[in-house]
Formats: C-alpha cells, sequence, structure tokens
C-alpha cells in the first residue's frame, strides 16, 4: 500500500471537518442577526448558562485567588517583594485565570449539556420535527444558545474577577498577616480598565467557542445513545482546547498592541 | 385524474458512500389520495420520505409539490413548501421540554397564526380529534405512554390544517389494539381535514386500513403499485412473499451486513 495514502486521508478528513464547521459557524452566525428571534429560548438559555454557571464559577474563582495569593507569597518572599502580591493577583485573575478557568468549567458544564440535549433531538428526530413545523432549527436551537453564551460570559467573568480578588485578599489578610487597607489599596492602583476590558474581550470569544462546540457536536450526533455520549465529550474536549489556543492568540493580540 | 398529482417523483436516487438506497423512485399521489409505500426495513423507504421533506436531498431526479419541483429550492420557498406538511414521527419527536399543548401548536404558534391562549384552545380542540382529554394538554410528553405520545404526534401533524400529512411507521412499537386505534384515527383524521397522506410501514394490516393504493419499494425502486383491493391478486412473487411474511421467496434478507 502506498506509505502517503493514509496520511492524504487523514488530511482530507481533517479539510471536512474543517469545512463543515466553518459552515455550521457561518450559518448560526447569520441566523442570530435574521428575525424571527425567540426571546423567550434566549432568556431560559441565558439563565441557563449564566445564574447557574454561578456557583461553579464563583467557587473555582475564589481557590484560585486564594492558592495565587499562597504561591506568589511563597515565591516573593525570596526576594523581599512579599508587596507586590496584591498586584499579582489582580492582573493574573482579570487578565487570564478569571476568563480561562471560568471558561473551562463552564465548557464542561454548558458545553456537555449543550450537546446532549442538542444531540438527543437529533437521534429522536426532534430536530427534523422541527423542520415539519415551519421552524429552522438552526435558528431555533442554535442561534439563541450562541447569542446567551456571548452575552453570559462576560458577565460570569466580571463575578468571577471580583470573587478571585476576593479570595486572594483573604489568603493574604488572615493567613499572610498583610494589612487590609493597604491590600487592597495596591489591588486598586495597579487595576487598569484595559486588564479587565481584554478578560471580558476574551471571556465574550470563550462563550461563543463553548456554545458553538456544545451545538455542533450535538447537531451533529449520529446513532443511539453512544452518539450522543460521543459528541458530549467531544463537544467538551474541543471547546477546551480551543479556549486554551484563543487564549493565547488573544493574548498575544492584546500584548503586541502595547 | 389528470389534474396535477400532489406529490410526483421522478428518477429519484440517492445513495450514501457506496450504498445505493434509492435507484430511481417514481410515484405520483393524486389530490386527497391516501398512498401507502411498503417494504422492509433498509428498502429506503424513510430516505424516500425525506428526500420529499427536504431533509434529505436526492442525488437525482426530481421532486414535485403541487407541480413546483423542490429539489435544489433555496430555504425560504422550502419554509413555505414545507408548511403544506405535516408528519407523524415514528417515535413521535414530541419536544420533551415543552408541555402537550405547545407541542400540538408548535407549528401555528411558528408561523405566527394565533397567540398563546388562542393556541392551547386549538391544542385542546386537536387533542379532543385524537381522542385524548383537556387534562393531558399541560403534562410533559415524557408523563405520556408510547401510544399517547403518538396520539399527541398526529394531533400536532394535523394542528396547521395541512394539505399533505406524512406518516412515518405510525403502529410500530405499539400493541396491535392500540395500533388499530391510531389507524382509525389516521382515517378519520385525514378525512376530517381533507388532507393527502403518504405513508411508510411494513404492518400490512396497517396499510390495509388506510391506503386507498399501495406501493411497494423494494431495492431502491418502486416494484408494484396498485389500489389496495388489488395486492392480493398481484401476481407478483415478491408482494406475494411481503404480504404474507413468508421467509423463503425472492426477496433475501440480509442477516449479515
Amino acid at each position: 500500500m502506498n506509505p502517503l495514502q493514509p496520511i492524504g486521508r487523514v488530511f482530507l478528513k481533517f479539510l471536512a471537518t474543517a469545512g463543515r464547521l466553518l459552515t455550521f459557524t457561518g450559518s448560526g452566525l447569520s441566523h442570530t442577526v435574521r428575525a424571527p428571534f425567540y426571546p423567550r429560548i434566549i432568556g431560559r438559555q441565558m439563565i441557563d448558562i449564566g445564574y447557574y454557571s454561578l456557583p461553579v464559577v464563583g467557587l473555582t474563582a475564589v481557590f484560585a485567588g486564594m492558592v495565587l495569593a499562597l504561591q506568589s507569597y511563597t515565591g516573593f518572599a525570596r526576594f523581599s517583594a512579599e508587596g507586590a502580591i496584591a498586584n499579582v493577583v489582580v492582573l493574573s485573575i482579570t487578565r487570564e485565570l478569571g476568563p480561562v478557568l471560568a471558561g473551562l468549567m463552564v465548557a464542561g458544564r454548558i458545553g456537555a449539556s449543550l450537546a446532549a440535549e442538542i444531540g438527543t433531538m437529533r437521534v429522536t428526530e426532534q430536530i427534523d420535527a422541527l423542520t415539519t413545523l415551519s421552524t429552522n432549527p438552526m435558528k431555533y436551537l442554535v442561534a439563541p444558545r450562541l447569542i446567551a453564551g456571548v452575552l453570559m460570559f462576560p458577565i460570569l467573568v466580571l463575578v468571577a474577577d471580583v470573587i478571585g480578588v476576593f479570595g486572594g485578599y483573604l489568603v493574604a489578610v488572615y493567613k499572610l498577616g498583610f494589612n487590609a487597607a493597604n491590600y487592597l489599596q495596591n489591588t486598586w492602583d495597579f487595576l487598569t480598565a484595559e486588564d479587565v476590558n481584554s478578560g471580558l474581550v476574551k471571556a465574550a470569544v470563550f462563550g461563543f467557542i463553548v456554545s458553538l462546540m456544545g451545538c455542533y457536536h450535538g447537531y451533529n450526533s449520529k446513532g443511539g445513545a453512544q452518539g450522543v455520549g460521543t459528541a458530549t465529550t467531544n463537544a467538551v474536549v474541543s471547546a477546551s482546547i480551543l479556549i486554551l489556543c484563543f487564549d493565547y492568540i488573544l493574548t498575544e493580540m492584546f500584548f503586541t498592541k502595547h | 385524474m389528470n389534474q396535477t398529482p400532489k406529490i410526483q417523483l421522478r428518477g429519484v436516487a440517492k445513495a450514501f458512500g457506496r450504498k445505493v438506497v434509492l435507484d430511481g423512485v417514481d410515484l405520483d399521489v393524486g389530490v386527497g389520495e391516501s398512498v401507502v409505500i411498503i417494504g422492509g426495513s433498509g428498502t429506503g423507504k424513510s430516505v424516500t420520505l425525506k428526500c420529499i421533506l427536504g431533509l434529505l436531498s436526492p442525488d437525482k431526479g426530481s421532486v414535485k409539490v403541487d407541480g413546483e419541483e423542490v429539489v435544489g429550492m433555496g430555504s425560504s420557498s422550502r419554509e413555505r413548501v414545507n408548511r403544506k406538511f405535516g408528519m407523524l414521527f415514528q417515535g413521535a419527536a414530541l419536544f420533551d421540554s415543552l408541555p402537550v399543548w405547545e407541542n400540538v401548536s408548535f407549528g401555528l404558534l411558528a408561523e405566527k397564526r394565533c397567540n398563546r391562549s388562542q393556541a392551547k384552545d386549538i391544542a385542546i380542540e386537536k387533542l379532543a380529534m385524537v381522542g385524548m382529554d383537556a387534562a393531558v394538554a399541560d403534562l410533559m410528553p415524557a408523563e405520556l405512554s408510547g401510544g399517547m405520545q403518538k396520539r399527541v404526534g398526529l394531533a400536532r401533524a394535523i394542528a396547521a390544517d395541512p394539505e399533505i400529512i406524512f406518516f412515518d411507521e405510525p403502529t410500530t412499537g405499539l400493541d396491535p389494539i392500540m395500533a388499530d386505534v391510531i389507524n382509525d384515527l389516521i382515517v378519520k383524521v385525514t378525512r376530517e381535514v381533507g388532507a393527502t397522506a403518504l405513508s411508510i410501514t411494513h404492518d400490512m394490516a396497517s396499510a390495509r386500513k388506510i391506503a386507498n393504493r399501495i406501493a411497494m419499494l423494494y431495492q431502491g425502486k418502486i416494484i408494484w403499485q396498485g389500489p389496495v383491493a388489488d395486492i392480493d391478486k398481484a401476481d407478483n412473487p415478491y408482494v406475494d412473499q411481503f404480504i404474507h411474511g413468508r421467509a423463503e421467496g425472492p426477496i433475501k434478507m440480509a442477516v449479515r451486513a
């Protein structure tokens, strides 16, 4: 057998998948701006993605902030630079850990549930049923979830930022013995709008990625229960990888701007 | 019958990879007629239906609805044509996140033909047509038995007063009595809404009851069609084997894929 054959086959398969995903993305995006809109579904999805993710995101953020304060203290104490802890915590949380950790946690929560829900609708012919009832499934199922993802992620990340910084404050003040007023003053002095904004832009992109991956894998799931299971796994894995990948791309864009 | 057929299929072919499923299907369904396509599992009955509905697009051939070519149609005209259709799915395919009444009036609400409070009244009226109590309207689909889900699916299929109703294996998975109830309902409601019906099934009792005309699909082609009364004297060994459900005959079941 020609040794180039399998390579070619894998490459062609990759191109086909990329093409399918791009077509899906384009179609999903175009339906977010064309009537009819489904405000009730968008609302329900916003509550699902935003409100019900708060405990997960909040817990992740508070521990991330706490461990960050502790670890940077261990490092910085060697250079007598303990004063920089407030700075390190607030910058890491707003620029990086807030959006990425919230994104990964919600990718697990929301990406999986979207893929399972839409995948089940696919295998039980509910998506075909939508088409026969004068409803475009891309518009009814995918577009509202994309809108809800993009709108709710920044809000979740904003909450995660506040809770994360508070976690750092808790450890710095109650465990490491920092002066509370000084710590808060340091946090506030170092923070710029740019730090928070870049984190929120990342959050919106991550929200889009999570919703898109959940919908795409669910929509294209095949077979019965096993197909839905595969779709769920693929949604979470691909969303997580894309989040980390786009995190670098976006960071570099913000980085080179200055 | 010299008027335009409601549905006309000419040379419809569809293959998945190397597997040819439909190999030139020709079929006419006249206005107000009830045609049943019979055939074994995997002979392409569902694929034929999906090609007409636009859920799949055929590789070759033409599908006309009211004389209008629908293959390769743009999505907005497709939506317009699909408004003529109602469909009862094999597994009922009810939306499990919505209560029964919203399922029934889903199409009406999507087409904005009524507001939500009117929609509920219409849903209750349609549920009554399939012999269901108004109390069912507020239940969720998961709380219903299989036969009841089928009935709700039937109510949903007729809710928008479609011109054409498709039935995908309407009696599969039901006990014989419930199957007969569904058959009666199909006959009754299609007559009441005056719709043309196209069904696919492998249940001969059901086919005899709901059909005016029967067409048999075998290896991607219609090998026999005629009025339901003629099927017993069809003089076609394939049809004969199928309607009597014999394992021996010209049709060889692929035991291994």
